[in-house]
């Protein structure tokens, strides 16, 4: 579906912005819409897709974790073999074209697991762009791997060290100096949320996961898949897994942080737990507390370690269209070490969340039953944190 | 007419320009905060900007973040500074005008946000994260009870926004000096008064310039082609150096905006 005129899907979504902003979200607009229905645009970023990120990844028929959880054929959408290691470039690639059509000289974004922030930087190397990128002092600290990437791919990696020190204050900090430097800067926003037309541009760059499952799995002689599983933080790879699927029967089923447990209140589950509200230029669910001051989020996985959530999923909620539902930081971890010894994959902790909540889902379906879960990103930039663990 | 339009008509009479201050409710404390607002009366201040702390305030800059976690960590919320003001009004009639962020304001209700605001004897309110497009329910709110929705032009606002922004503005319009976020700076961009001149063309509402001022140079500058000026940062930044001394604030911050107005308010 496509947002109404003002940016909504359903009550979600809009533009809350400060004044000064709007103006480029309305040159970004028109840029978009006029990008989108341009063969040659098309052309270049599929030219990208598939000769830099190496796309189409494999929809993987994972027949050991099949076989474990005694259900479902699980078959895995690869998004950890794109170039650097999760979906983000998809979007990354897609924005830093615009960014180029619109003559913008510098780009900058916020990152939390690093993953965005190493796809931006890499795009920008790629183009020859200036690139400053956002990051919360503690996800500075935990992945440091994806810190030291964006270093040596020319980036500056600026750590914010207010409120949460995580991805809700580095978003932050982009959106000060986007309204600073507004007029000579490209904000690559790196999920399904922000002011309009973030969210379903980039669900639109992020639907190619979905596009390639639905050619992929007929290839592989099955039907529409009976569930689709996705982690959500702020809901980019989710989206552009369920976005391609909205008008089939597939059961959409997003995967939250659960934190040490929903229970504790130290947790990332934003549509499970949260309520509406306004943050970071969009209306969507948020976690806040009774004055409406936003909560700290915690997760293991600093890429779902963030209190809000895209106004797209809020709407799927709504409208009960998807599920959602939280694992929480053990469960991940039990997740990550069961792909790894049973596939020989070793997934992001984000997408552990997705594999964790598939030890719950396959055993309760048949074996008749398709579920494809999509690994968005590989683990490497998770093993500091993941040894202090296991 | 509400307290706002009646000070700019004296204001007219008296061929003088507003000056604006901004405090964050509750820096350090609601207590201080009421001693504040009473010594920037004093001090020859027009109009009051309270602020109303938000965790993320993200057209703020280090200052007034910082001040809106000092704020935080006392629990300041809406039914404190509420019941804040109406102790004020026994006191004074200074014009009073809430500034916030959209979410504090939409968890509590719109509607039940500008009612109890009115009641409590706020006069109007500033949320810089929410234009024209997506107010319909505030501004709506806000012609039912009376109240002022001031709404914020930028450098970058087109001369259609502008025109969309003076219709929906009331008391004044809040025109934002330069693209950034709020912090006092030394130097203002050259084209204030350019943009000031194009927004006097479209409206016959005041024109208020603020983000950035802190010197009466600047103060004296600006007020030669504006309605009023608004400082923030520098003021909370005074207030802020006298800490732990909680007591010395009120009339430090009064003699230096006492110094801004007379130095440099035309």
């Amino acid at each position: 579906m496509k947002p109404d005129k003002r940016g909504y899907f359903g009550g979600f979504g809009g533009k809350y912005v400060p004044e000064t902003l709007m103006a480029a979200l309305k040159e970004l607009e028109g840029e978009y819409t006029r990008a989108r229905k341009d063969k040659r645009f098309k052309k270049r970023l599929d030219y990208y897709l598939k000769e830099y990120a190496g796309r189409p990844t494999p929809l993987y028929f994972a027949e050991n974790l099949t076989k474990v959880l005694g259900g479902a054929k699980i078959y895995l959408k690869r998004e950890d073999l794109c170039h650097t290691g999760a979906h983000k470039i998809n979007n990354t690639l897609g924005q830093a074209l615009l960014a180029v059509n619109m003559g913008k000289k510098r780009i900058i974004a916020e990152t939390g697991a690093g993953q965005h922030g190493v796809a931006t930087a890499t795009v920008a190397a790629l183009f020859g762009l200036e690139c400053d990128v956002y990051m919360g002092e503690e996800d500075i600290e935990r992945q440091s791997l994806n810190v030291l990437r964006m270093k040596l791919l020319g980036t500056r990696v600026i750590p914010v060290s207010s409120g949460s020190k995580t991805l809700k204050d580095a978003t932050n900090e982009a959106i000060r100096d986007w309204v600073t430097n507004v007029c000579t800067t490209y904000y690559i926003i790196g999920s399904v949320v922000g002011p309009h037309p973030y969210p379903m541009m980039v669900r639109d760059f992020q639907a190619v996961i979905g596009k390639e499952t639905k050619a992929q799995i007929k290839v592989l002689g099955e039907r529409v898949p009976n569930y689709l599983v996705a982690c959500v933080g702020g809901g980019s790879n989710s989206i552009g897994l369920f976005h391609p699927y909205f008008d089939s029967k597939a059961k959409f089923i997003g995967v939250e942080a659960a934190g040490l447990s929903i229970k504790s209140g130290k947790h990332a589950a934003t549509l499970v737990k949260g309520k509406a509200g306004v943050l970071h230029g969009s209306k969507s669910y948020l976690l806040q507390d009774k004055d409406g001051q936003i909560k700290i989020a915690h997760s293991i996985s600093a890429g779902l370690d963030y209190p809000g959530v895209g106004p797209e999923h809020s709407y799927y909620k709504s409208v009960g269209r998807a599920k959602y539902v939280a694992i929480t930081d053990k469960e991940a971890l039990a997740g990550f070490k069961l792909l790894s010894e049973k596939e020989g994959i070793i997934p992001a902790l984000e997408s552990a969340h997705a594999i964790a909540y598939l030890k719950k889902l396959a055993p309760k379906t048949s074996k008749r039953e398709v579920i494809v879960a999509c690994l968005s990103g590989r683990g490497d930039k998770d093993i500091d944190i993941v040894k202090e663990m296991l | 007419m509400n307290r706002i339009d009646k000070r700019f008509k004296e204001l007219k009479r008296q061929k003088r320009k507003a000056f604006i201050a901004y405090i964050c409710a509750g820096d350090p404390d609601l207590a201080t905060t009421r001693q504040l607002v009473l010594g920037l009366e004093k001090a020859g201040v027009d109009i009051v900007e309270l602020g109303v702390p938000f965790s993320d305030p993200l057209a703020d800059g280090p200052t007034i973040q910082q001040a809106s976690q000092r704020a935080l960590k006392n629990n300041v919320n809406l039914p404190k500074i509420f019941s804040m003001i109406k102790g004020l009004r026994q006191e004074t009639q200074i014009p009073l005008v809430l500034m916030t962020y959209y979410n504090p304001v939409y968890h509590y209700g719109v509607k039940r946000f500008v009612k109890d605001a009115k009641a409590a004897g706020a006069d109007g309110v500033i949320v810089p994260d929410l234009v024209p497009e997506e107010a319909g329910e505030l501004t709506a709110a806000c012609t039912r009870h009376g109240f002022d929705p001031i709404f914020l032009a930028a450098p970058t606002s087109t001369t259609e926004r502008i025109k969309l922004i003076s219709r929906a503005s009331k008391g004044f319009i809040y025109y934002v000096s330069l693209t950034g976020v709020t912090g006092a700076r030394k130097k203002l961009p050259a084209h204030i008064t350019d943009h000031i001149r194009k927004i006097k063309r479209i409206t016959k509402k005041p024109v208020c310039i603020g983000f950035g001022i802190s010197t009466p140079a600047q103060v004296r500058q600006l007020s030669s082609f504006c309605d009023g000026v608004i400082v923030g940062s520098a003021i909370v930044n005074k207030a802020k150096a006298c800490l732990p001394n909680k007591s010395a604030i009120p009339a430090r911050v009064e003699a230096f905006v006492k110094g801004l107005i007379r130095g440099g308010l035309r």
